[in-house]
């Protein structure tokens, strides 16, 4: 009994969030776009009229128009079900490569923060040397020697964020480690696992909610920019970069199949963007609980 | 015996002063009528939502953006503050000064002391010195044995006891009219906080300066003030000369702050403290009628249907409509006394924590320099060495100033911050200095309450899921056993089942640190640490506290470590004191001994710089010259030599002082033999808690 109302008044704390969410113009307009992003690309193929890589020799560079709503490419594929297929794809590639980093550098930061002294100093003086190359450069080196290809885009989002996730976590904690119930925690003969997870995870929690958005639109970025370098994921893949890049050599002729992929990137990461600004605000990171 | 000539120098006059929050006006102070006469000495005393600073910042003008003076006038030399002309306030704002609570803030961190002086110093000003010489004299004046020097520093060099004379010294540079003091003593030591008072008394003798001083403490309070004002929930509830407010107080929330304070040299086992039940009204919800009547002994209906007018009384003024009854004893204002008093066991009991020998050292790092000159490493001597005895269902108290080592003392105990030195026994048996190497057996039997009430609880998780824990883990109950005895532990503290479900943002400070003693006493320990856990609290709330953790020894014959700063808390508290002073003890025996001559000169300072709530009592005079010296190069021979009054010469300085034992356990560390230190020192203050020891010699 006392669960379920207690399960209840977390249900209206979301509720309660998300509607403070909508209370400013900026965070309501990103959440707003994230959402429309999200739910096309959890619809996928249900939402759009063509497969991704299908060809219509027919309709071979059509402009815009209700049969092809952004109109067709060179190979007479239909942009806007590339775009939608191509959200699907950043979602799962640039989501759970931050997922992978957020996991990784959370687990990572509590242990080696909390544990201080030798594992602390190891730990961060490795993230920090990882820190020094620019996050590009180190997907460059890392593809070079992995060979291109989706799991070693993801290997490279882990490996470019889990250090700065882990900084994030480390400022919490060592600021929560010292605080009383945590003395109070290890006074009553709790294990690590329950001081980390119990008394120290949650004060990180809205830090990290802010961070995860913001690395989620810097992933984007990452993905797309891979893409269209041609050393991220490979045609004839519906990425956005790719397609971009594609598109170069027919800016002339068939400027669409630059304009919307080029736009949605925009879209999404300005999106992400401004719900990380929203949830900093209702979250009241900084401003302590 | 003020302002009776001519217009008073300060004048409240129906003062409401109201803060915004969001559409609403919240009043934190309402109606308040108050005189301040040119040469007096005026207290405003409350608890923490009274208005105190409210109404002192009111007067300064200097309220926040969101504070505003709704209704009343406050005057000075007769003219409405409202209505000065820009010109006029300036010159309001040349004749005042405030000393504020926290100097550093007030002190700007990237110049010289001598040079903010000399900024205040008026061109005009009497002394031809100028405004260096002035700055010089004006250090002097404040006590600063080497002004040259202070002048030279900067603020972050000095002590906190220091920055605050150099707030006062720069306040009274400007030769002010009006000097407020808020709070400027609640943040350092008894000791040091004797010599600014001192201090603020003999400055404000010599100037016909009037002075408003704002303080939660009574006894700071009678030992400086010609008149107090108390405050309560934003009104002004009584208003008196100091001398008559402490001899007969005729508002019943005067008699309960009295009743509330413990006193020096009074001890649980012949008085219990009568708290005041409920807590201060928010002023968005004030109850109707006197402000004071929900938690009023004597409240009656008509009380509680209208807010009762100030009326004058005697040479003062009071807001309660019963003040004829009290006065002539036909009513009782005391809140009623807790049911049982405390018999502690008499006699030889086992010890249940003995500590011997221990010792804390603090590593610190070494430059490259040093390094490389092979340097040996230094350390902060924090604890040097420390041994104290805690019995079944005593107390022993553990006293200290700042920088004493006694929460780092705590916590090596509890082996939170593990000793580098010493042993630890659990009833004779030897526990680990780490904690986590301690067994799940030996944490139960020590656990350790904390200091502050704000960090105690974890705000994301709710009393219950906290209190469920110790009762889950260390006595291996079952979920829905646990659940049944976090109950039956909140009714112990005197809370109610409901409270398991709030979360600590919902809670009062008092509520949360009760909260934070069931949870200690959940594992039902044998011993319990407790480190500073009442110094953050109210007096009204704090005597409840005490009264709490009285009841729960004698129900459950606990034994505690009480650590704090306050003296007359521990006096009230403890059947055995020890007394420190950088990392090592100076004296230790039966608190009743401890508390009376032959004290250690330490003990003795320490004694007399407590204000007593007795205003005009005769006492001895001793003040400590300079500051701790520091932790890292610790004094040769005994600690204290540095800034001993009773210093011998080269032994002290030398020589480790041998242990010295009077009787029955009781004993000093000191050159100077107990015979001497007897004949020499006369009683601090008059005790009351015990048996008189000179009777027990003949016997």
């Amino acid at each position: 009994m006392a669960s379920s109302a207690a399960a209840a008044a977390r249900r209206s704390a979301w509720l309660r969030g998300l509607l403070e969410l909508y209370r400013k113009p900026s965070s309501a307009l990103g959440t707003s776009l994230v959402a429309v992003f999200l739910i096309l690309a959890a619809l996928g193929p249900l939402a759009t009229p063509y497969g991704a890589t299908e060809q219509v020799f027919t309709d071979r560079s059509q402009p815009p128009s209700l049969r092809h709503l952004f109109g067709t490419d060179h190979l007479g594929r239909d942009v806007f079900s590339r775009v939608v297929a191509g959200d699907r794809d950043i979602f799962l590639l640039a989501g759970s490569g931050t997922l992978i980093a957020v996991v990784v550098g959370t687990l990572v930061g509590l242990f080696a923060t909390y544990r201080g002294r030798w594992a602390e100093e190891i730990t961060y003086r490795f993230f920090d040397s990882l820190l020094a190359v620019p996050a590009l450069l180190l997907a460059l080196l890392l593809l070079g020697s992995l060979g291109p290809s989706r799991s070693s885009v993801l290997a490279v989002i882990a490996v470019a964020y889990t250090p700065i996730v882990a900084r994030v976590v480390r400022s919490v904690v060592l600021d929560t480690k010292t605080k009383e119930y945590v003395l109070a925690a290890r006074m009553q003969g709790e294990s690590t696992a329950f001081v980390l997870g119990r008394e120290i995870l949650p004060s990180v929690l809205p830090a990290l909610a802010v961070e995860s958005a913001l690395r989620f639109s810097y992933a984007i970025f990452l993905v797309a920019s891979l893409g269209f370098l041609g050393v991220g994921v490979q045609p004839p893949n519906p990425d956005w970069g790719l397609m971009v890049s594609e598109a170069r050599d027919f800016v002339y002729l068939t400027p669409w199949t630059l304009t919307f992929p080029a736009l949605a990137i925009s879209l999404l990461v300005i999106g992400v963007n401004l719900l990380a600004d929203g949830l900093k605000r209702v979250l009241q990171v900084g401003a302590g609980p | 015996m003020s302002g009776a000539a001519g217009t008073p120098l300060v004048e409240f006059e129906g003062v409401t002063v109201a803060y915004r929050r969001g559409r609403r006006w919240s009043r934190a102070v309402r109606g308040v009528d108050l005189r301040l006469g040119a040469g007096v000495t005026y207290g405003l005393v409350g608890e923490s939502g009274s208005g105190k600073s409210t109404l002192a910042l009111a007067l300064l003008q200097v309220l926040p953006p969101s504070g505003r003076v709704i209704e009343g006038t406050i005057r000075y030399r007769g003219r409405a503050l409202a209505e000065l002309t820009p010109e006029e306030l300036r010159a309001f704002y040349r004749s005042v000064a405030l000393v504020p609570q926290d100097p550093l803030p007030s002190l700007n961190p990237a110049r010289r002391v001598g040079r903010q002086i000399e900024e205040v110093v008026d061109p005009t000003g009497a002394s031809g010195a100028g405004p260096r010489g002035r700055a010089l004299e004006m250090l002097q004046a404040v006590g600063m044995a080497d002004p040259e020097r202070v002048a030279r520093a900067y603020p972050h060099q000095l002590s906190g006891g220091m920055q605050q004379r150099v707030l006062i010294a720069m306040a009274l540079a400007g030769e002010p009219d009006l000097l407020v003091l808020d709070e400027p003593t609640t943040n350092l030591d008894v000791t040091t906080e004797a010599t600014i008072l001192d201090l603020v008394r003999d400055l404000v003798r010599d100037r016909d300066t009037a002075v408003l001083y704002v303080s939660h403490s009574l006894g700071v309070v009678a030992e400086l003030c010609d008149r107090v004002a108390v405050l309560y929930a934003g009104e002004l509830v009584e208003d008196a000369p100091t001398r008559e407010l402490f001899e007969r107080a005729r508002h019943p929330y005067t008699q309960g702050l009295f009743d509330s304070v413990p006193r020096l040299g009074t001890n649980r086992r012949l008085v219990s403290l009568r708290p005041i039940p409920g807590r201060i009204p928010s002023p968005s919800a004030l109850p109707p009628g006197c402000v004071f009547a929900p938690r009023c002994p004597i409240a009656i209906d008509a009380c509680r249907a209208e807010q009762p007018p100030l009326e004058r009384a005697g040479e003062g003024a009071v807001r309660c409509i019963r003040w004829r009854d009290i006065e002539a004893g036909r009513v009782d204002p005391h809140q009623t006394a807790p049911p049982s008093r405390v018999s502690t066991p008499a006699g030889e009991l086992d010890a249940v924590l003995d500590v011997a020998g221990l010792r804390k050292h603090f590593p610190l790092r070494r430059s490259l320099g040093e390094l490389l000159a092979r340097r040996p490493q230094r350390a902060v001597h924090a604890v040097e060495d420390i041994s104290v005895t805690v019995r079944r269902g005593h107390t022993l108290g553990l006293v200290g100033e700042s920088g004493s080592g006694k929460s780092t003392t705590a916590r090596a105990i509890v082996g939170l911050d593990p000793a580098s030195e010493g042993t630890i026994e659990l009833a004779g048996e030897a526990v680990a200095r780490v904690l986590e190497r301690r067994s799940q057996a030996a944490i139960r039997r020590l656990q350790m309450v904390f200091q502050s009430s704000d960090e105690a609880l974890n705000p994301y998780r709710t009393v219950g899921a906290a209190l469920r824990r110790p009762f889950r883990r260390l006595a291996g109950l079952s979920r829905a056993e646990a659940s049944r005895r976090v109950i039956e532990l909140l009714q112990d503290v005197q809370l109610t089942a409901g409270y398991a479900a709030r979360r600590p943002s919902e809670l009062s400070g008092g509520e949360k640190q009760r909260v934070a003693i069931a949870r200690a006493f959940a594992a039902e320990p044998e011993v319990l640490v407790f480190d500073e856990s009442v110094s953050g609290l109210d007096v009204s709330v704090q005597a409840a506290i005490l009264n709490l953790l009285n009841a729960l020894q004698q129900e459950r014959d606990t034994g505690y470590l009480f650590i704090s700063h306050d003296l007359a808390v521990v006096s009230f508290l403890a059947d055995y004191v020890a007394v420190v002073y950088l990392g090592r003890v100076m004296e230790s025996g039966p608190a009743e001994r401890v508390l009376r001559p032959p004290y250690h000169p330490y003990t003795e300072a320490l004694l007399s710089a407590i204000p007593l709530l007795d205003p005009g009592a005769e006492r001895s005079h001793v003040r400590l010259e300079g500051e701790v010296p520091s932790a890292v190069d610790t004094p040769s021979g005994c600690p204290f030599h540095t800034r001993c009054p009773r210093y011998l010469g080269d032994v002290c300085r030398d020589e480790p002082p041998p242990w010295r034992e009077a009787r029955g356990d009781h004993g000093v560390y000191c050159h100077i033999p107990l015979e001497e230190l007897r004949a020499q020192q006369a009683p601090a203050f008059r005790y009351a808690g015990g048996a008189e020891p000179e009777q027990e010699d003949h016997g």
